[in-house]
């Protein structure tokens, strides 16, 4: 009897956490119906983002992503790389670097907006910029990314490894024809799901990479991102919701292409075996 | 690995990278204190105490953060009690009643994980706000805060509890099953008691997470500096203060916001550490 | 250290060795001796030992934290502990283990791999890495299909091609760790029928646990035991000593239970 309430008690925590998320799919959808378009795409904003579209932020977002990668993915390969063969898994220094990672993790993404301006935009002096924004985000994506990777790594059949030493293979060898292809797959999802973060976020990005709305001519240059966009119009423009709408169902579909493609990655390596 | 002087050159490289790359990870976060702390410091010294006054009145040297870290703490509290058990018994009850449903719910619950906090904060200001306004105005609130807040905890608290029940040993489960025991009666007494360690320990890691929320909460609260009277007073939380303030703050007002900055990172840095003994992680 | 090119494989003799990991023993005080060109069985019930007493020979107890090895171990008059290129000694004892674990390259790739990491002159790797492959009998099989991937053939292939990648470097010893356990009776036998022919030119020591292939294969055995939570050895004699006359009540106890 008990399991029977239970079950359809299930039911109804489950509609409690789905309904609000389809109302808000829809509310977003229908806010910004009038302004979706191929055009919106293509266009720059204008007249501080109440018409136009979200061209000039889509390039920034680009940049911004494509430098934050830049950054995160060999850092954090190397790290990854530090922990899986440099370190033994029980080690008291592994479980201290674990530990320090998982603290990267925790801090909340404005401590690092705050972080970002003191040091990349003031210190450095690279101001409101490309730069700055693309440095604190690479910095916030590093432990996901590390995590990722060291995973993956360590993932990798241990037969490997004790053949590796059976031959005295060099461990320079060991990484580039064995290790880093063997773990690709996990590797490339560490990598799409930091852009997955890295295009999420917005906090950290408001005090380095600034606020300016037109395309950007260069790294030291401002640049807004899709999210601060939102949170702008919203915010702050009257009239700006409709276009705010507009663009967070862009950003959401960009996210589930990402979500997507993880999983497509995931599956690859079956196929992979059976070859 | 190999353990020899003759080494190839790029062995020796590497490890050396590699060395590099490890220590890369202690240093930004040492950094990231250290800065913060660096500016942080002569305030601290000087005007310390002032921080748990209730006057945050930067142009008067008031910098009474208290009603702030009220509202961070009410905010997340309320939140956290809205969506802790949802998501708990969500979890639950999808591994032992409804199996089937479990994979396409949870590719779902992971892709509302990856929903940025601007889009719950938008739909907030678009559709919540408005609506409690309806009941009692003006809407943007703590509760206004507390709902999206919690809807945005139960994705990764869902996915916490249900690692943590896939990590009990298949036996428990068969024992009941071989005795015919309700499973309700299964989880209460033994499956969730068993996984409670690592699901309060997740879940005390999504407070820390709620805590440190800042654009969704930014969006509906309400941003007014104030003890709330009832949850449909708006409040500011920390997170949104530094948000707001900063891009004007100078001086002594700049500093107090790296002030609040240190607090953030130190009682999240507690509740991690805290979440670490719950759910039985070494780390040193 | 220069690499002595003998045509002639080298006797294998190691002397109280014992090998430690952290508090563990795992085993004391083993003595035993390969004549040249031999093939001697390590028998045992499991967890004595007999593996680790392989991984002290070439040294990959190394890289185990908290291992110790302790007694002397010499190829050919050498101590073997106190080498300090390893590059070069496991080189000279190539090692085969239980799970066939090629590498997820191709079929010619795992042998030019070790090739080229050792420094083989270019011109010479295809040559040794043909070579390797007749000498295990997998050229005809293989040949059409060289860059296909190593995983997509059978277990008994893989196995005879870890074989051939310990053979393309060209050791003297051989350290196979059961290395028919993992595979079917048919592929085990092909291998078996590859390590004979192995016999004389290399310096063998298997560890296994089929008392009837050490008898098929073997000219001298090992036996070890487990005295509490250590390992030791028991006897140590020719083939036919061990199994028709053995001079320790283990010994004998051990081949009578178990019939192969």
């Amino acid at each position: 009897m008990a399991d029977r309430v239970a079950w359809l008690a299930g039911w109804v925590l489950l509609a409690l956490v789905m309904v609000p998320v389809a109302l808000m799919v829809t509310a977003l959808w229908q806010q910004s119906a009038d302004v979706l378009s191929v055009g919106f795409l293509l266009e720059d904003p204008g007249r501080a983002g109440r018409s136009g579209g979200i061209a000039a932020l889509l390039i920034s977002t680009g940049w911004i992503l494509a430098l934050c990668l830049l950054v995160a993915v060999p850092v954090g390969l190397g790290c990854a790389l530090y922990l899986s063969e440099s370190l033994p898994a029980d080690s008291r220094r592994a479980q201290w670097l674990g530990g320090v990672l998982d603290m990267l993790a925790a801090v909340p993404s404005i401590v690092y907006g705050l972080f970002g301006y003191q040091f990349f935009a003031i210190t450095l002096g690279l101001g409101f910029s490309i730069l700055s924004g693309a440095l604190a985000l690479s910095l916030m994506v590093l432990p996901l990314m590390i995590r990722s990777a060291e995973q993956a790594m360590r993932a990798v059949p241990m037969g490997y490894r004790q053949a590796r030493d059976a031959l005295a293979l060099s461990r320079w060898g060991w990484v580039r024809r064995i290790l880093l292809p063997c773990a690709a797959p996990g590797i490339a999802v560490g990598i799409i799901l930091s852009a997955g973060r890295a295009l999420a976020e917005t906090a950290v990005l408001l005090f380095t990479a600034g606020y300016v709305l037109r395309r950007p001519d260069s790294l030291f240059d401002s640049g807004r991102t899709l999210s601060v966009h939102i949170y702008d119009l919203a915010m702050n423009v009257p009239g700006g919701m409709p276009r705010a709408a507009a663009t967070a169902v862009v950003l959401v579909a960009l996210l589930v292409v990402l979500n997507l493609l993880v999983r497509r990655v995931l599956r690859q390596p079956m196929t992979e075996a059976l070859v | 690995m190999i353990t020899t002087s003759s080494l190839p050159l790029s062995d020796r490289l590497l490890t050396l990278v590699l060395r590099l790359c490890g220590v890369l990870a202690a240093l930004v976060l040492g950094g990231i204190v250290v800065v913060l702390l660096v500016q942080a410091l002569p305030f601290l010294i000087n005007e310390g105490a002032g921080i748990w006054q209730s006057t945050w009145q930067p142009g008067q040297g008031e910098y009474g953060m208290a009603p702030m870290i009220a509202g961070s703490l009410f905010v997340s509290v309320l939140a956290l009690v809205l969506a802790a058990p949802v998501a708990v018994l969500l979890a639950a009850w999808l591994r032992y009643f409804a199996p089937r449903l479990r994979r396409p719910v949870l590719a779902g619950v992971e892709l509302m994980a990856g929903i940025p906090s601007v889009v719950y904060g938008l739909w907030g200001m678009l559709v919540l706000v408005p609506w409690i306004n309806q009941w009692v105005p003006p809407g943007a609130s703590w509760l206004a805060g507390s709902l999206v807040l919690g809807l945005m905890i139960v994705p990764l608290a869902l996915l916490v509890t249900d690692a943590a029940l896939g990590q009990l040993p298949l036996r428990y489960q068969r024992a009941g099953e071989a005795l015919a025991l309700s499973r309700v009666g299964m989880l209460r007494r033994v499956l969730l008691p068993r996984a409670a360690p690592g699901i309060v320990g997740g879940v005390v890691l999504q407070f820390g997470r709620a805590l440190g929320e800042t654009m969704a909460v930014l969006m509906v609260c309400g941003n007014v500096v104030q003890w709330p009277d009832s949850v449909f007073a708006p409040v500011r939380t920390l997170t949104a203060n530094i948000a707001l303030e900063m891009a004007y703050a100078t001086g002594d007002h700049r500093v107090a916001l790296f002030a609040s900055g240190l607090l953030l990172i130190a009682v999240t840095g507690l509740l991690l550490m805290a979440s670490w003994r719950l759910r039985g992680v070494s780390h040193g | 250290m220069s690499e002595q090119r003998t045509h002639r494989a080298p006797s294998l003799v190691l002397e109280s060795v014992s090998v430690t990991y952290g508090e563990q023993v795992a085993i004391s005080d083993a003595s035993l001796q390969v004549e040249p060109g031999e093939l001697m069985a390590l028998v045992g019930p499991s967890g004595c030992g007999k593996s680790s007493l392989l991984g002290a020979i070439n040294r990959m107890s190394d890289g185990v934290s908290g291992c110790r090895v302790g007694g002397r171990i010499w190829l050919d008059g050498e101590d073997v502990r106190q080498r300090h290129d390893l590059t070069v000694l496991r080189r000279q004892v190539g090692m085969v283990f239980q799970q066939p674990n090629p590498f997820p390259l191709s079929i010619i790739d795992n042998l030019l791999f070790p090739l080229a990491e050792h420094r083989v002159p270019r011109g010479h790797r295809r040559a040794r890495a043909e070579q390797a492959l007749r000498d295990v009998g997998l050229w005809e099989e293989v040949k059409e299909r060289l860059s296909r991937p190593a995983l997509g053939l059978s277990g008994g292939q893989q196995q005879r091609l870890c074989i051939a990648r310990a053979l393309v470097l060209e050791p003297r010893v051989l350290l196979l760790d059961e290395p028919c356990s993992a595979l079917d009776p048919v592929s085990s036998r092909v291998v078996e029928a590859l390590i004979r022919s192995l016999k004389g030119r290399y310096t063998i020591l298997m560890v296994t646990h089929n008392l009837a292939q050490a008898r098929r294969l073997a000219d001298s055995v090992t036996v070890c035991w487990l005295e509490g939570q250590c390992g030791c050895v028991v006897e140590s004699n020719g083939c036919e000593q061990v199994f028709e006359n053995p001079a320790h009540p283990i010994t004998a106890a051990y081949c009578a239970g178990e019939a192969g």
